[in-house]
């Protein structure tokens, strides 16, 4: 099915999500992957403020290029998930409601998206430059020092994604090969 | 035979201009797999992902914006020919100044930490991973090959018995795509070496990718790619990961001579974004 659906999402919106769903995101979203990931959960674990606020949350997993003059930003598709997967629960935990990147994730995850009622996205892989195009703005909210992997806050339009782990325990990846 | 003096400039300015030129811009080869595979594939999400694929590098050379935004860490093959006597300073150093600022000034992504375990970001995506043959001549073929991490990753070397044979070399591909999956970006490219020892498999299998073909290889692997393609393109693992026909666009087999005991075989796995370009000086 295809939707389109404007950020945060609500509720409704992740309830009704299904594997399978080609979705168009409207709205903001956060972008951070490996190293960042790292700090805030490091954060985390000693119980300290966060920069970013996880509530309701979309995280990207993406580390774009550098953007050429006149743009918003360089080439920016997904990064693989599953790296990820070691900071994801506590994350999903503390709020985060969307996670987009591309890739197998753990069973922890999994019953993580059930358990908070979240939803895991994949964008195409691959289709960076595409992709960019669809980002209207970009800005780094934090961990500038780490480049490529630092934390931005990104505005999005019409920004295509599918449903590959639902708030029901569906997993798209799992369908296919079985 | 006079030795022809090369300067390390005119390689670095190579591998500069190569290094910017298929991060924008695919070989034919692989646009051309590209195109026949969409071809081929029923799936509904699956004919959406090959379509936007192609799309997508239409978009990458007319704006100028990187392929994939992982634009690699700079794995260079420097064939060399023994009659030819670098000036102007280290040709090490040349390379990296090349990749420097090839990575700079063509706006790609600086990928490369110092150390594996620190990871401080070197900021220019210096060192390359250089590779050197001598060869006969007085020529040096430089290979450019801008390698992603999603599908590296995704790689492996199995260290096979001679008794398992062609069934091992094969189990080991399949195993290595299966794991793969969606992580690698499918429709993926599969570099393969098999022989000689645990890193000269390694090395078979990238240079499979950059379209190095080892003059070792006997006609049975030209059967064995196409015959593991077919298995690979009916596991369903499809492009995206997403179920479909076409999971990976092609298989090529480098082989070298081996030990009376062992059967090593690596399994490069790359996306469709195969980038290898060359130039020859
Ligand atoms: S696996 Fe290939 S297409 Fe996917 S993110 Fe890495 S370089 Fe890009």
């Amino acid at each position: 099915m295809e939707k389109h659906l404007t950020l945060p999402l609500s509720e409704n919106d992740i309830e009704e999500l299904q594997i399978g769903d080609f979705v168009y995101l409207t709205g903001e979203m956060f972008v951070a992957r490996d190293a960042a990931h790292k700090r805030l959960y490091e954060l985390m674990q000693q119980g300290k403020a966060l920069p970013i606020d996880l509530k309701d949350s979309c995280i990207y997993y993406m580390g774009p290029s550098p953007a050429r003059e006149g743009r918003p930003i360089g080439s920016a598709g997904p990064t693989t998930a599953t790296r990820m997967d070691k900071y994801a629960p506590a994350f999903l935990d503390a709020g985060q409601k969307i996670m987009i990147g591309k890739g197998k994730r753990s069973k922890e995850v999994m019953d993580a998206v059930v358990r908070n009622h979240a939803v895991y996205f994949a964008a195409v892989g691959g289709a960076g430059a595409l992709l960019s195009k669809c980002i209207t703005s970009s800005e780094i909210v934090c961990y500038e020092d780490l480049g490529a992997e630092a934390v931005r806050r990104i505005s999005v339009e019409e920004f295509p994604v599918i449903v590959v782990a639902d708030c029901h325990g569906g997993d798209l990846y799992a369908r296919q090969t079985q | 035979m006079a030795l022809r003096e090369i300067s390390v400039k005119e390689i670095s300015d190579a591998v500069r201009d190569l290094c910017i030129k298929i991060n924008y811009e695919l070989s034919d080869d692989m646009q051309d797999l590209l195109k026949e595979a969409a071809k081929k594939e029923t799936s509904e999400l699956g004919c959406k992902v090959l379509e936007t694929l192609q799309e997508n590098l239409v978009v990458a050379r007319e704006e100028q914006i990187p392929i994939c935004q992982d634009t690699g860490m700079a794995v260079v093959f420097l064939e060399v020919g023994q009659d030819v006597h670098f000036v102007d300073g280290s040709i090490e150093e040349a390379v990296n100044d090349g990749v420097r600022r090839g990575y700079g000034e063509g706006f790609l992504r600086k990928s490369v930490v110092e150390d594996p375990i620190e990871r401080t970001n070197t900021g220019d995506n210096t060192p390359a991973v250089i590779h050197y043959t001598i060869v006969s001549g007085d020529k040096v073929k430089v290979t450019v090959s801008p390698k992603g991490f999603g599908s590296e990753n995704m790689s492996r070397v199995f260290m096979k018995k001679p008794a398992d044979g062609m069934e091992g070399v094969k189990d080991a591909i399949l195993t290595a795509v299966r794991d793969a999956g969606p992580n690698a970006c499918p429709p993926m490219a599969v570099g393969v070496g098999v022989g000689g020892t645990f890193e000269k498999a390694a090395e078979l299998s990238k240079e499979a990718l950059a379209g190095i073909v080892s003059p070792y290889n006997r006609s049975w692997t030209d059967e064995l790619e196409q015959e593991v393609l077919s298995e690979i393109n009916a596991s369903g693992i499809g492009p995206g990961g997403l179920g479909g026909k076409v999971t990976a666009l092609s298989v090529n087999i480098n082989t070298y001579p081996t030990h009376i005991a062992g059967l090593p075989v690596a399994v490069n796995i790359c996306c469709h974004v195969n980038r290898h370009c060359r130039a020859v000086i």
